[in-house]
Order: C-alpha cells, then structure tokens, then sequence
C-alpha cells in the first residue's frame, strides 16, 4: 500500500536549514493499523504529511498504492488525495458553516457526485459512526466527540485505501478517546488500512504495529498484540 | 466544473457569512450610488448651462452702435453711429461668402389693438433672412418675404403671446391690426422653440424694416445688424470674421480703432467657446471625482476580498485536503466576488437613481435641472468595479489556491 524509501525532508528557516526526515524506510501493507509514535519534533507529522501528499518530500522514494508520488502538481495532489486518501485531523477541520451532511458530502462534491447521490452517501456514513440524527446539526451545536465522529465520517466518505489519522484524539477526554479509537479498530477489522500519528502509548498499544521515530529516523518498528478497546 | 452545484456552494458560502458578504456588498453599492449622484448632479449642472445660453442660431453675430467715446480725424468723442441701408449693403456685399444670413433690425414700441383688446408691444422691423438667425418657427400664415419689403407692405408676423392676448385663440390671419392708429394685416403667427414657450420673445411683432424705415422715420437708419456666420467655419475663424467685421465698420464711421463703445459685436463662437471652456472644466471635476469614487470602491473591495481570503485560508486547506483542485478554490471565491459585486452594484445604481430622482426639485433650485447621469455610463462603472473586484479576489485566491494544503490547514 505504501512503500517508502531513504525519504528525506527539511524545512529552510531563513538561512539554516532544519532537517525533519533523516532518510525514512517504511513499508505499510493493506490492511494493517499502524501507530507513529514520537514526542514532538521528532519528525512523525511531518511523515503522515508527505504520505497524505499534504506537503513535499526533498529525496527518497514514495510509492503509494503503486503510484510514484513525486513532483505531483496541485491538480494530481488533489486528485491523488481525494481518490486514496482520507484525513481525520487533531483539531477536526470541519468547515463551520456546513452542517455534519454537507461536511461529509464535501469530499465527493470533489469526486463530482450529483447532489442525491452525496446526500446518500453522506447519510450512510453518519449513520456508520452513529450521526444519522445529527445530519442538519453545525459543527459548532456539535461536542468534540461528534465532531470527530463526522470528521472520520468524512474521511470515510470518498472511499479512500488509506485513512490517515493526525493525533485523532487528541483534543478529547479519555471516554471519548476510547469510543473513536474503538471505531477505528471496527473500520480496520473491515479492512481499512489506517495509520495513526499519536504521542500517547495507550493510543499505540490499540493498534496492531508501532513505529518508534525519533529526531527524524525510525527507532524502533515492532508489530504488537493489539489492545481492543472495551467499553 | 462550473454547474449547479458549484453555484450552490457559492451561494451557501454568501448565505452563511452574512458580514462579509455585507460588508463587501455595501462597499460596491455605495460606490456606485456616490458614482450615480456626483455624475448625475455634474450632468444637470451642464444641463442648465447649456440651455441658459442655447435659444439663437449658434454661428450667430449682432453688430450694435453706440457713440464714440475717442476723438479721430478732428472729429469730437460723443458722436452718434448711426447704420443705415448703406452699411447693410456694403456688409452683404464684401463678405457674401463668410454670411449665411444677414438682417437688420429696427426697433419700435407702439400700442396694438384689435377690437376692444390692446396692449403695447416691442415691434421688430427686419429683413425675410432674419427669420433663421433668431430660429423662428412659424406655426401658421408666413414669414415677412423680400415682395413685403420691395412694396413696403404694411404686413405683420405676430407672436403666440400676442395672438393669445389680441385675438384670444382665433384665427389671426388676414385680420388687421391697429398699431399707433395704422392698420397692419396679420399674415403670419410665430412660436420661439428655442427659448422656450411664453418667452419674451414671443410678445415680439414683426414688420417688414422698409415699411418701418419709411412710416416711422422716412429714413434708412438700421438699428443693429444680425447675422450668421458660414457655418463651415471654425470658431478660431467666426472670431477672427467677426474681429474683421468690427474694423470694416469701424473704418467706413470713421471710428478710432481702439474704441470700445462705437460699435459692439456679439459673437456666439466667442460665447459658444466661454461655455464650451466651462463645460470642459466642469468635465474634467466630474470626471476626477467620478474615477476618485471608482478607485476608492476598488481599493474598498480589494481590500475586503483580501480579507475574505486570509480568512478563508483554513478552508480552502480543507477543501485542498479533501481533493478540491486549485481551479476550483480559484472560481469559487472568484465567483462570489463577481456575484456580490455585480448585485450590490445594481442597487448601488437604482439608489443613485432614486435618490437622484428624489431630489429634482430641491436641486432646480441650485442651478441643477435634470440631474440624471447615463445607464451606459453607470453599468459601465459597475462593470469597472465587478472586473475589479474579480481581480482583487482572482490574485489572492490563486496565491491561496497555489500554497501547500499543509500551511493552509495551519492557519489560525
């Protein structure tokens, strides 16, 4: 699914320069649940943006889902993120004037799905992460909780090989953690390959491999026996 | 791309941003408005001035005398100049290429009765050319001809106020008239367009200048002489003619030529130009103010469109994250500008316009008629400001649509 080699990456601060990536070998294969885990700094965002095509790598190759991904121009990016991929992100990134619906109906706007069709589907998936009742609700009428929930409902909605998980619980309190966390495994027990970028070894321990990064290089890269999540 | 649903975003996006859309709204439509006013009140200006000095034909000259006021040739200040069928000659004569028409004018105040009904009027002796000089329109009967003047003919062409006053609404013609106990034979009723209705000028009675010459004087004295100019002349050329005119006459009377009073010439070139000079000036205020309004309503909504995309930053990165492509956060915001410009613009131009119409009479009072200013020129304006609003979002919104999804998403 994804396939990483010798990736670099480094942020120009006015004449220095920072490097993040310090030659990165990352292989991920369908289906599995992988967790990055680092403190800050240690280079784990910076990987789960370049393997979401939010932002460029300097050197190395990346493949995903059998395509280079290299000097893609905005368009493909787009394209290549909308087809492949789905983000759910720390701080959720729902847009505020649209509803939980249109929120999870946005990415397939993008697909050029006609306007029923969307609201199906987006109503389908609300209704996957237990929603269906909160459809015409703004995010701001929504609790952190919901938020999340539509945020993944919306990750969900295109379809996407590859869910990628940004610190997904990190704006959240422990009841709550457990109840996204425990969705996620659901998704993975149906086959969705998820990668979750985490500081929190509780969160790490629930996935099923756990990638050890630290000042830009893996440290350590172990499957682990999964904890699920009881409720 | 751009389909139904792409306006169904863009009107979601108006829809729920209520204050920005306001306030961009309100910076275009006052634009506009101001725009609508200041063109509208500059034009009624304009209007008045062009009416107050419109009326005669304008390639028209009148030729006036007075006395001298320099001594020449041994003779003293003080002297009478007289015009005489001489002078009306000899100017006919010398300069039958550069006249158009050529009348002479002699005046009379006598009292006019018909029936029991009697008044004084100014009565106008001319020349049959004099009728084109002054723009009359007769509306029934004819005009004095060259015949009435070869005969002497005690014929008479009235005005409407005198019509009205004499024969209260009948027919006039063929009827006599008593002016100062001689009879005159009404053979043609006038209207003056040009100064418009019940004007002076048409308490006016009109009489052959031969039959005046000879019942009122028994001389050939003239008044004043009008005339108008070729009109294939330039008014460099009608100043200069008229200059030329001024010397000749000066020359035939014996008159110094640096004297003002013996003989003063009207030239409308020359006042043509004074108002022509006055209506550029004024043309090129209205056109200052006019652009001055036009930039600050660019400025205005450049700055609110730059605004609206700083603010919109964290969207489009989520919309990027989401597989929008850059064209479609380039159109978006672009078409909503264009939309919000377009629309505010119109009812920036039809509250111009009411409040343009809602004050027309308050403004007659301030040398203002008909203040209006053209639909061309205002949906031309309006054009000016969507075109530029369109830009004032198009580069923001490409340099948005252009940075990382990343750095948009980090925005804050």
């Amino acid at each position: 699914m994804v396939s990483i080699k010798n990736l670099h990456k480094s942020y120009k601060m006015g004449d220095s320069s920072l490097h993040v990536l310090k030659g990165i070998d990352l292989n991920i294969e369908e289906g599995e649940m992988v967790a990055i885990m680092g403190s800050s700094g240690s280079g784990k965002s910076t990987l789960l943006n370049i393997i979401g095509i939010l932002d460029e790598h300097d050197k190395g190759e990346y493949t995903l889902d059998g395509v280079e991904i290299r000097n893609l121009n905005e368009k493909k990016a787009a394209q290549y993120r909308n087809k492949f991929l789905g983000f759910v992100f720390q701080s959720f990134n729902l847009i505020n004037f649209k509803n939980a619906l249109e929120n999870v109906g946005l990415p397939l706007y993008y697909q050029g799905l006609g306007r029923k069709e969307r609201q199906e589907k987006a109503l389908f998936h609300l209704e996957k992460v237990g929603l269906k009742d909160w459809a015409t609700h703004l995010p701001n009428e929504l609790s952190g909780g919901q938020k999340q929930r539509v945020a993944i409902a919306r990750a969900l909605a295109s379809q996407p090989k590859l869910l990628l998980a940004d610190e997904p619980t990190g704006a959240l309190d422990s009841t709550t953690s457990a109840e996204i966390m425990q969705f996620l495994q659901q998704l993975n027990d149906e086959g969705k390959t998820l990668l979750i970028v985490t500081h929190e070894t509780d969160i790490s321990k629930m996935c099923k491999r756990v990638v050890r990064l630290k000042d830009g290089v893996i440290m350590e890269d172990k499957k682990i026996k999964q904890v699920r999540v009881k409720l | 791309m751009i389909d139904f649903g792409f306006f169904r975003e863009i009107f979601q996006s108006i829809n729920k941003n209520k204050l920005r859309t306001l306030l961009s709204g309100f910076t275009v439509a006052f634009a506009i408005m101001l725009f609508a006013i200041l063109f509208g009140v500059a034009n009624g200006l304009q209007n008045s001035f062009n009416t107050a000095f419109a009326g005669d034909a304008n390639n028209s000259i009148f030729i006036f005398s007075g006395r001298t006021t320099k001594a020449v040739a041994g003779m003293q200040t003080g002297r009478k100049i007289q015009f005489d069928n001489e002078l009306y000659e000899t100017l006919k004569k010398e300069y039958k290429n550069d006249i158009e028409f050529i009348s002479g004018r002699v005046y009379k105040n006598l009292t006019a009765s018909y029936k029991d009904e009697k008044s004084a009027y100014t009565i106008r002796a001319v020349n049959p050319d004099h009728q084109f000089i002054e723009k009359t329109d007769i509306t029934r009967g004819r005009y004095i001809n060259q015949l009435d003047l070869k005969n002497k003919e005690k014929h008479i062409v009235i005005g409407k106020l005198v019509w009205e006053d004499l024969f209260k609404g009948k027919d006039p013609i063929g009827k006599y008239i008593d002016l100062s106990k001689i009879k005159y034979k009404v053979v043609g009723l006038f209207v003056d367009k040009a100064e418009g209705s019940d004007s002076n000028e048409e308490r006016i009675i009109y009489m052959p200048i031969t039959t005046a010459q000879q019942i009122y004087g028994n001389n050939d004295y003239i008044d004043q002489i009008n005339l108008t100019f070729n009109p294939s002349m330039t008014g460099d050329q009608a100043i200069a003619f008229s200059n030329k005119l001024k010397r000749r006459i000066k020359q035939i009377f014996t008159i110094a030529p640096e004297d003002q009073a013996a003989v003063r010439i009207r030239n409308q070139a020359q006042e043509l130009e004074n108002t022509a000079q006055f209506n550029s000036v004024l043309s090129i205020l209205v056109l200052i103010i006019g652009f001055g309004t036009l930039i600050a309503g660019i400025v205005g909504i450049s700055n609110i469109m730059i605004f609206i995309v700083k603010e919109r930053t964290k969207e489009i990165g989520i919309r990027k994250a989401l597989g929008a492509p850059p064209s479609s956060i380039k159109l978006l915001i672009t078409f909503e500008s264009i939309l919000i410009t377009s629309i505010s613009g119109f009812l920036g131009l039809i509250a111009g316009s009411l409040i343009l119409d809602s004050m027309k009479d308050i403004l007659k009072e301030y040398f203002i008629t008909d203040p209006g200013v053209s639909t061309q020129l205002v949906v031309l304006a309006t054009i000016t400001l969507v075109i530029a609003g369109t830009l004032a979002a198009w580069l923001p919104a490409n340099r948005a649509s252009l940075i990382k999804p990343i750095d948009a998403l980090r925005d804050e």
